[in-house]
């Protein structure tokens, strides 16, 4: 599972540009602080790579994952 | 559930304050999670310093104290000489590092003081709006370089991986990027290294970090990322430049 | 143990003051006329497991004064003129940090680079605050070698008491001079402060909050509150820390009022006048801030006139005519440059009355 805090979120959009699936997008909404924040569009293709979060800089991206999957 | 990433122990709650895309946040990670790997953080005096970096004392989990700007390899010296058992590491920008504070840089490292410098290498004063920095690239435009730097007029960039390792004193000196998973395991793998040369009594440590300022850049976030790795890595190439064999050892 | 008798310098009183005190860690610079305390503390203290280390510079030193300081530990930094000027910035975030620390100004002749004679020219830089904002250090200005060393006692117990630095002024004649010096029971250093960064572990408290020292007070009101509370440290300390010495004061008509090295001229110049029959008589501040105001104005009703004597300007002149009676005469007597003032010139000026 995939959270993104979008309050913490920043829009800087280094998620977005990291995800090797290309499921991350930045939403057309703002949130508190007038960011667009990061949205996850199909957790189904998501592979659990990590890398939108080790990229996000805000730390605005914790993953958690069944734990039978792992 | 099994948490694949979460926030580290050695990070307080705090929402960081940098702007959007800017790579302090993943440097504060990085040295974080080496503090909780390496279970330092109950023992960690951590010394902040002046600019964007003046607020690592909110951020991080353990005990902090502020410097004055440039100050902090001093008042390291101080903190690791009065409290041995402690496990001391500043956080400084290159104008604070590398302008400023060169002499205290350089004489704690020539003093082989058994500290750990984490040295955030973003080519320009982020916190006053952007103006030239001792490591300002050549051609760099900034608000005080506003035609670009140019060697005739604004002077030549410093490299401090090569003056550092003139000296006898660095016990591990290195210097990454945090542009992709990749790159970040090998700047993680460095952040370690040089913790364990302090907790082994080595000697200074200094792990040179190239970080993005998108804001100051006049750059998107996503620009400036690939400006580390095009530009700024070409000019100050990663990678380790001194390890001193005992790093390594057990 | 018993007291021991030791025929000493000024600048050796320094060291012995604060070794005695439980002082382990001396960070400095050399520079004339009080290098003797740094080459002293460099033989010894390594041998009581303390810490001596020759900074860079004095910008160096004094931050590393503000690091062992945050860390709990017993501090001092001893220097002269040109060296403390460039320790003024730390010293203004010493004092907004409130780390107890002791600093020591062995003068010379200023300006600039000046000469290495003795001089009172950096009591405004230390009295008022040489460094940025609204801070104020405690100033204690001794007269002779065994009191370089009680005084320096003082400051480590006042730097603690207060969470303050504190200032030990006197000239390069006292700390160059020897007198016997009568030391005193030493004590072992002070454990920690509640408020030290130690590192979470220290002292078995594992799990308390960790602990920032810091100087940045963005949030809106957040500065106001710590200079409010800063000030209102100040007036505490000004009402309760108030040292002056007096001679010969209680049917003085004239008084001399000088501090330090001149004092000594002066108390001298004042007992040759006495034998001649002339009611003068002598205030010593010994405290330079909070200066001994009250205790001043209160002679200042009853003798005619005050004459200052001053190795500068005229800097402390200042403080003695806002403490002064308006009705009181104020002459003054300085000497610039290394010029040291003898007891004849003072009594030469008591006789023309």
């Amino acid at each position: 599972m995939v959270e993104i805090d979008t309050e913490r979120c920043k829009g800087c959009g280094l998620c977005v540009e990291a995800c090797p699936r290309k499921i991350l997008a930045l939403s057309t909404e703002f949130n508190k602080a007038g960011h667009h924040p990061a949205v996850l569009l199909d957790p189904d293709r998501c592979i659990y790579c990590l890398a939108c979060a080790r990229l996000c800089p805000d730390l605005a991206i914790t993953i958690s994952k069944e734990a039978e999957t792992v | 559930m099994a948490v694949l990433f979460s926030r580290p122990q050695s990070l307080t709650d705090t929402p960081f304050r940098y702007c959007p895309g800017c790579h302090h946040g993943l440097a504060h990670r990085l040295v974080a999670e080496a503090l909780d790997e390496l279970n330092l953080r109950e023992k960690a005096v951590g010394i902040a310093s002046v600019g964007c970096s003046v607020y690592t004392n909110e951020f991080f989990n353990c005990d902090t104290q502020q410097a004055a700007h440039g100050r902090a390899p001093a008042v390291a010296t101080a903190v690791k000489r009065a409290r041995p058992e402690c496990f001391v590491f500043t956080y400084q920008g290159d104008g604070d590092l590398a302008s400023i504070g060169m002499a205290e840089t350089i004489h704690a490292a020539a003093r082989g003081e058994n500290i750990s410098i984490i040295f955030i290498n973003n080519a320009c004063y982020g916190m006053t709006g952007g103006q030239m920095a001792p490591t300002t690239l050549p051609e760099q435009k900034t608000t005080t370089s506003p035609l670009g730097r140019e060697a005739a007029r604004e002077g030549n960039p410093v490299d401090m991986m090569k003056l550092l390792d003139a000296l006898e004193g660095p016990a591990y000196l290195s210097r990454v990027v945090l542009t992709s998973p990749g790159k970040q395991a090998a700047a993680k793998k460095s952040i370690l290294r040089a913790f364990r040369a302090q907790m082994k009594g080595l000697g200074f440590s200094l792990v040179e970090i190239l970080s993005a300022c998108p804001s100051n850049w006049r750059m998107t976030p996503v620009e400036a990322l690939h400006y580390v790795d095009e530009v700024m890595a070409k000019y100050y190439p990663p990678g380790e430049v001194r390890v001193a064999k005992e790093v390594l050892e057990g | 143990m018993k007291d021991q008798v030791e025929l000493v310098s000024g600048n050796r009183a320094v060291a012995s003051g604060a070794l005695d005190a439980g002082c382990r860690m001396y960070f400095g610079y050399p520079i004339t006329p009080q290098t003797e305390i740094a080459e002293y503390m460099s033989a010894v203290l390594p041998e009581m497991n303390g810490v001596f280390l020759q900074a860079e510079s004095e910008l160096a030193a004094i931050n590393m004064v503000y690091g062992a300081a945050g860390a709990g530990r017993r501090v001092m930094t001893t220097s002269s003129s040109p060296g403390i000027s460039l320790m003024m910035e730390g010293l203004s975030y010493l004092a907004t940090a409130e780390l107890p620390c002791v600093i020591v100004n062995v003068m010379r002749g200023g300006p600039g680079l000046g000469n290495i004679a003795p001089a009172q020219g950096d009591y405004f830089q230390a009295v008022k605050g040489g460094g940025h904002g609204d801070y104020r250090t405690p100033v204690l200005a001794p007269w002779s070698v065994q009191e370089i060393y009680d005084l320096t006692r003082t400051a480590f117990d006042l730097a603690d008491r207060w969470r303050n630095p504190v200032f030990i002024l006197f000239d390069g004649l006292l700390g160059t001079m020897m007198e016997p010096l009568r030391t005193r029971e030493p004590i072992p250093e002070r454990a920690a402060p509640s408020w030290a960064t130690t590192g979470i572990f220290a002292h078995g408290a594992n799990d308390r909050a960790p602990r920032s020292i810091y100087t940045l007070h963005m949030p809106e009101g957040a500065l106001t509150e710590v200079n409010r509370r800063l000030q209102a440290k100040y007036r505490e300390i000004a009402r309760e820390e108030v040292r002056y010495d007096e001679h010969f004061t209680g049917d003085a008509e004239i008084l001399v009022v000088a501090y330090g090295s001149v004092a000594r001229s002066a108390l001298q110049a004042v007992r040759v006048a006495r034998q001649q029959g002339r009611k003068v008589g002598l205030f010593r501040p010994v405290s330079l801030w909070p200066f001994p105001e009250e205790a001043l104005h209160a002679l200042s009703e009853k003798v005619r006139k005050i004459l200052v004597a001053e190795m500068s300007s005229g800097q402390m002149l200042e403080d003695v005519r806002l403490a002064a009676a308006p009705s009181c005469k104020i002459d003054f007597l300085g000497a610039m440059g290394g010029e040291l003032i003898y007891p004849g010139t003072i009594l030469s000026r008591l006789q023309e009355e």
